[in-house]
């Protein structure tokens, strides 16, 4: 009754293509932003922001960019830390060794750095695919763990392997309270999610579904598969690149070779298939889904009032991780995206049965 | 010939990298004789976790992630029944876990995806990962557990006629080696005597086919997986015995995935191949191209084989995308 | 049914949404709720520990030690002066984001906040240095952590008490120099380092390399990637090298395989020392028989029952509150976890003598930490007799001196080698100065007045 698009006519092309053609979408997302900019820094704590939502925001950036590649172009890569280690690494060295740069223009030449090296990675793709590819992308994953680990140039040739960072400054202003970094990542991702919305409603994100759907017949119809395939691994790598750096930078502040390794990849990949493969807004549920699991694993026990002991909790939430991960694969493989896709289909029609 | 270049000139080219320290005379004959021992004995360990893997995927079509959760699993299970009673008993108690735990993986997590794609079935083998790992931990526990096959530990020196010094040889090595030779040659009678293992090799040529003669799909796959459940306990008993069993060896299995890369998905062949290959590959590049690495790059030291296996099976995909023994794939609009 | 079951999912994630909001919420209210103590009160110890993962084999029995001293300060004496110890443990499992994750839960719990933080892990230990400046709580690295956190003008929060890897690494050089005859004789000798690829295993390679330079020995450097399962080609280089000496700087499932590969190839477990995080119970027994002859550095406590043992027996174990079994009371890690816990509540009591008989916070902690001075008298008192070794701090040095023993394992328990090392300052304060000034210059910071801080 109150959801549908009953009485909005577009008289535009423009309107009739725009990302929220539902009124009550725009108004929905009108009041999100505003919660989230203007009353989320002056209403919740600092725990909050650190543990919750600064992880929240980045992991989402890094599970659009997964996304992209797994979900939108089909390609499977379970190693896809590597590039958020090449990006955040990128990030330091330039920051370090040509410190007048702006923080952004880091950001987005380390997110450049990154594609660049996620289309040497991306190369495989385009003589193997399915499992291959996906076992193909371990090697990546690896090779970085080993390269940033070995090659001392890239810590700076620090005795420990470990690097550390200055809080961000620029324009003047030095992002150093959680409400400062939660609002900076905030726009960051803002930004970056238009343009990932933009890339997948255009041609480019259109090659990329005919070749996850069905790349034999793609190549008939004249797309080409190293066009696709390989921008499809390099803007995925820019995302993931921007989002190490961040990660880095801004939720961990040092961080050593062993921060990107196996389990964030696999962190990344459950975190689209929870959230729905294909689906912008499947890498936020995701990436909230997986964030939040553990702390609440951690506390719901504390408020039954059933004392478990630290390793039981880590166990159980292993278990339950598992099972969930199963779970949805059975209930709903199309993830949390196609739930919510479902219950605003159920919304047009509420109160009325049909 | 043509058509086969590619693989060739990458064979040629290992063979001669193999070779290589052993023609410039830059490491001593016995050592070398030693390095290529060790690596074929880590390559035996990694075949029976390929193994595993190759014959879950052969029948069902479905890539196991949870091998090496299942290895630990099976490890953990022995070793601490060890405790209780004695080892053959354990041994055959894991073997009743293992199986009991391949039909309710059967039951809970494969028969409700039976039509999807091959990445939901990976992802849900990832989840039982998860899964088998705290729970495995939960009902066994973190510590570090022995599995005492009675072997001993120190070794012998070979050889010493022909080789200067002799060459160091482990027991434990050679028992690991002639166990996985057992195994494979029991499952390959298996495969081909028994009405069982032929039910078997036509479940994994066709489903369709196979079900349409009446062969019980369902059950097939409680038989394969239980199979590669008593695998997992045979790799799991005897990486235990060598190395300790804890939750680190769930990792160390994923070392096996190259192997089935380059050995093909679908082969048992090509697990053991694959997993030899690997093995040396891994063992000699770390031992003889380290060091050069280090020295030309000036790397904060070695550790190429982490990564090593992985490049080898991804340049040998690049050339043979099958894989060594795998069923080429032809894909049609 | 298929749509009934979705309709379930969708239930569960809208629940699965409301208790993302309502954590969020009640972590808030939480924090809120503290409430204000008089007289008695409670000091609220984190303990980030990992009873889970590679490394839960010898995280266990620390962690065990810590929380049951904690338990014993309470049992046995009723709290610090009066204020009641309460702690919380959170799991890291070892890994640094989960460390960070811990620290930033548990740093503003308890009515004062946290008293200090044992990170457990050189990895978090440099994640968490960065945010102690800016929190104000102490974090206490016994006989890890940075090597250049000993300048506390520069790492005003951290305190390595007992020694660092620098002083570890400096002392087996002068036991094997000492064994040689000398430490001229070690010229042309090779000593491998075989360490864990991380920030820990790699603490030490600094000073070695600098001690190779000084007495022209080779360094051999194989690290050994986490979990530290695969060494077979590490060991089999050093079957190729033929090291005169094998340094072990591992941790977890690391230790015990080291040992095992070891035997496989026949080097000799005599020429083989670990750091002290290397010599414990878990470590050795593994490998059986095998393990005999191998040594390593014992700092604070050495493996064995004392007088607070017997205390600990009679007010925790006896009583059932005891953290893990009673038969593993006195191995090596249970006692540096005892030992860990009582610097830290010696500090919190030392600044109750400032503060006031009260909850405290980190900042007064700190001056608590910065003026320890544990003494053999203060040692006899607590029940530490030979399981604790003099220490004594000040705003210039957090570490107070480090001195360190060598143990050996038999077959069936460590024995205690004679003969005390202490580190040689001469080389490694210079390096201790270099470093911490770099990283002062690299994080722009101003370095403390520690005259104009104690005036």
């Amino acid at each position: 009754m109150f959801y549908r698009e009953n009485g909005q006519f577009k008289s535009t092309y423009a309107s009739d293509q725009q990302m929220l053609p539902i009124l009550q979408d725009r108004a929905f997302m009108l009041g999100l932003l505003v919660l989230a900019i203007g009353a989320a820094p002056f209403v919740v704590s600092d725990y909050v922001f650190l543990s919750l939502l600064i992880p929240f925001l980045i992991l989402a950036l890094a599970a659009i960019g997964l996304n992209l590649l797994v979900g939108y172009c089909g390609q499977i890569s379970i190693g896809h830390a590597a590039f958020m280690a090449v990006g955040a690494y990128a990030a330091y060295n330039l920051a370090l060794r040509i410190p007048q740069l702006n923080f952004l223009v880091v950001l987005v030449l380390s997110g450049l750095i990154a594609a660049a090296v996620g289309i040497l990675f991306g190369v495989p793709s385009l003589r193997i695919k399915g499992l291959y590819l996906a076992v193909a992308t371990l090697a990546a994953q690896f090779f970085m763990d080993w390269l940033f680990a070995r090659v001392k140039w890239f810590t700076n040739y620090s005795s420990s392997g470990s690097v550390s960072t200055a809080p961000i400054e620029m324009f003047g202003w030095t992002v150093d309270t959680p409400a400062e970094k939660y609002l900076f990542l905030l726009g960051v991702l803002i930004v970056l999610t238009l343009v990932a919305k933009n890339l997948v409603r255009s041609h480019i994100g259109r090659e990329w579904m005919a070749m996850r759907d069905m790349d034999v017949a793609a190549e008939v119809i004249g797309i080409r598969p190293v066009y696709a395939k390989l921008t499809a691994f390099a803007v995925s790598a820019f995302y993931c690149g921007i989002a190490g750096a961040l990660w880095g930078f801004v939720h961990l502040g040092a961080w050593e070779p062993l921060a990107f390794n196996l389990t964030v990849s696999l962190n990344l990949l459950f975190m689209i298939i929870i959230g729905g493969m294909g689906s912008l807004l499947g890498s936020f549920f995701g990436a909230a889904f997986i964030v939040a699991l553990p702390i609440i694993l951690d506390q719901v026990p504390l408020w039954l009032g059933v004392p478990i002991s630290t390793a039981m909790a880590s166990h159980l939430a292993s278990m339950i991780f598992g099972a969930l991960i199963v779970f949805f694969l059975v209930v709903e493989p199309h993830g949390l995206a196609r739930l919510w896709a479902i219950g605003k289909e159920k919304l047009r029609l509420w109160p009325f049965p049909h | 010939m043509k058509k086969h270049l590619p693989v060739l000139t990458l064979g040629a080219v290992l063979l001669i990298g193999l070779a290589l320290p052993l023609a410039t005379g830059a490491s001593p004959a016995g050592f070398y004789v030693e390095v290529l021992l060790g690596g074929l004995m880590a390559g035996v360990l990694y075949s029976l976790v390929a193994l595993g893997f190759a014959l879950i995927f052969k029948a069902s079509g479905v890539f196991n992630f949870a091998q090496g959760a299942m290895v630990l699993f099976a490890a953990l299970s022995v070793a601490r029944l060890a405790e209780q009673m004695p080892l053959w008993v354990a041994i055959l108690a894991g073997t009743v876990i293992m199986v009991v735990l391949a039909w309710l993986i059967e039951r809970l997590v494969l028969r409700p995806l039976v039509n999807q794609e091959g990445v939901a079935l990976l992802m849900a083998t990832l989840g039982v990962t998860y899964f088998l790992d705290g729970f495995g931990q939960t009902v066994w526990g973190s510590d570090i557990y022995k599995i005492d096959l009675g072997i001993a530990k120190e070794p012998v020196m070979i050889l010493d006629k022909i080789f200067q010094g002799g060459i160091l040889v482990n027991k434990e090595d050679f028992v690991a080696a002639l166990v996985a030779a057992a195994l494979v040659a029991g499952l390959v009678l298996f495969f081909q005597k028994t009405a069982t293992g032929r039910a078997l090799r036509a479940v994994a040529d066709d489903h369709q086919a196979a079900q349409s003669i009446g062969i019980p799909l369902n059950r097939i796959w409680v038989i394969v997986w239980s199979v590669a459940g008593f695998v997992a306990l045979v790799a799991g008993v005897i990486w235990g015995s060598q190395l300790g069993v804890q939750f680190s060896l769930s990792q160390v299995a994923l070392k096996a995935l190259p192997v089935v890369i380059l050995g093909g998905f679908t082969s048992i062949a090509g697990a053991i191949v694959g997993g030899l290959v690997i093995g040396v590959g891994e063992k000699m590049a770390e031992v003889f191209l380290g060091p050069i690495l280090v020295k030309a790059f000036d790397l904060a030291g070695g550790g190429i084989e982490n990564w090593f296996a992985y490049v080898l099976a991804l340049l040998f995909l690049l050339v043979r995308p099958e894989g060594l023994f795998g069923e080429k794939n032809i894909d049609r609009v | 049914m298929k749509q009934g079951a979705k309709y379930a999912v969708l239930a569960a994630s809208f629940a699965v949404a409301a208790a993302f909001g309502s954590t969020a919420a009640l972590a808030q209210a939480k924090k809120a709720e503290a409430p204000a103590a008089k007289g008695g009160g409670e000091q609220f110890f984190p303990v980030l520990s990992y009873r889970t993962g590679a490394y839960a084999p010898n995280g266990i029995p620390f962690a065990n030690g810590y929380v049951d001293y904690l338990k014993l300060i309470n049992a046995r004496d009723g709290g610090i002066n009066g204020v009641k110890v309460v702690f919380e443990e959170c799991e890291t499992g070892y890994a640094t984001d989960k460390g960070v994750e811990c620290y930033e839960r548990l740093k503003g719990k308890g009515s004062t906040g946290a008293t200090a933080f044992h990170p457990l892990s050189t990895g978090i230990t440099f994640a968490v240095t960065d945010k102690s400046f800016a929190d104000k709580i102490p974090i206490i690295t016994t006989g890890y952590g940075r090597a250049d956190s000993v300048d506390g003008t520069v790492f005003g929060w951290n305190f390595p008490l007992g020694g660092t890897y620098w002083d570890a690494a400096d002392m087996l050089v002068q036991h094997v120099g000492k064994k040689e005859g000398g430490l001229d004789k070690l010229k042309g000798k090779k000593i491998a380092l075989v360490y864990h690829d991380s920030p820990y295993g790699k603490e030490p390679i600094a000073l070695l390399q600098e001690r190779a330079r000084m007495h022209g020995y080779e360094l051999l450097l194989l690290p050994v990637t986490h979990p530290g399962v695969e060494q077979k080609a590490t060991w089999l280089q050093i079957r190729q090298q033929r090291p005169d000496y094998v340094f072990l700087w591992g941790w977890g499932v690391m230790n015990s395989t080291a040992i095992k590969e070891a035997v496989a190839t026949g080097y000799p477990r005599e020429k083989m020392y670990g750091v002290w995080w290397s010599g414990a119970e878990p470590d050795v027994t593994p490998a059986g028989d095998g393990a005999k002859g191998y040594s390593s550095l014992v700092f604070f406590a050495p493996a064995g029952q004392g007088q607070v043992h017997k205390d600990m027996i009679k007010y925790v174990y006896d009583k059932g509150q005891g953290a893990g079994k009673k038969e593993e009371v006195g191995e090596v890690l249970y006692n540096r976890g005892m030992a860990a816990a009582m610097v830290t509540v010696e500090a919190v009591r030392k600044a109750q003598v400032k503060y006031g008989k009260k909850p405290l916070k980190g900042e007064e902690v700190r001056w608590g930490l910065e003026n320890l001075s544990i003494d053999d008298a203060a040692i006899k008192k607590l029940g530490f007799t030979g399981f604790m070794t003099p220490v004594s701090t000040s705003c210039v040095n957090h570490a107070g001196e480090a001195q360190a023993t060598i143990h050996s394992w038999d077959g069936k328990k460590w024995n205690v080698q004679p003969g005390v090392y202490h580190a040689d300052n001469s080389i490694i304060k210079p390096m201790i100065r270099s470093s911490a000034e770099k990283y002062a210059a690299e994080k722009k910071l101003t370095k403390r007045d520690c005259a104009k801080e104690a005036g």
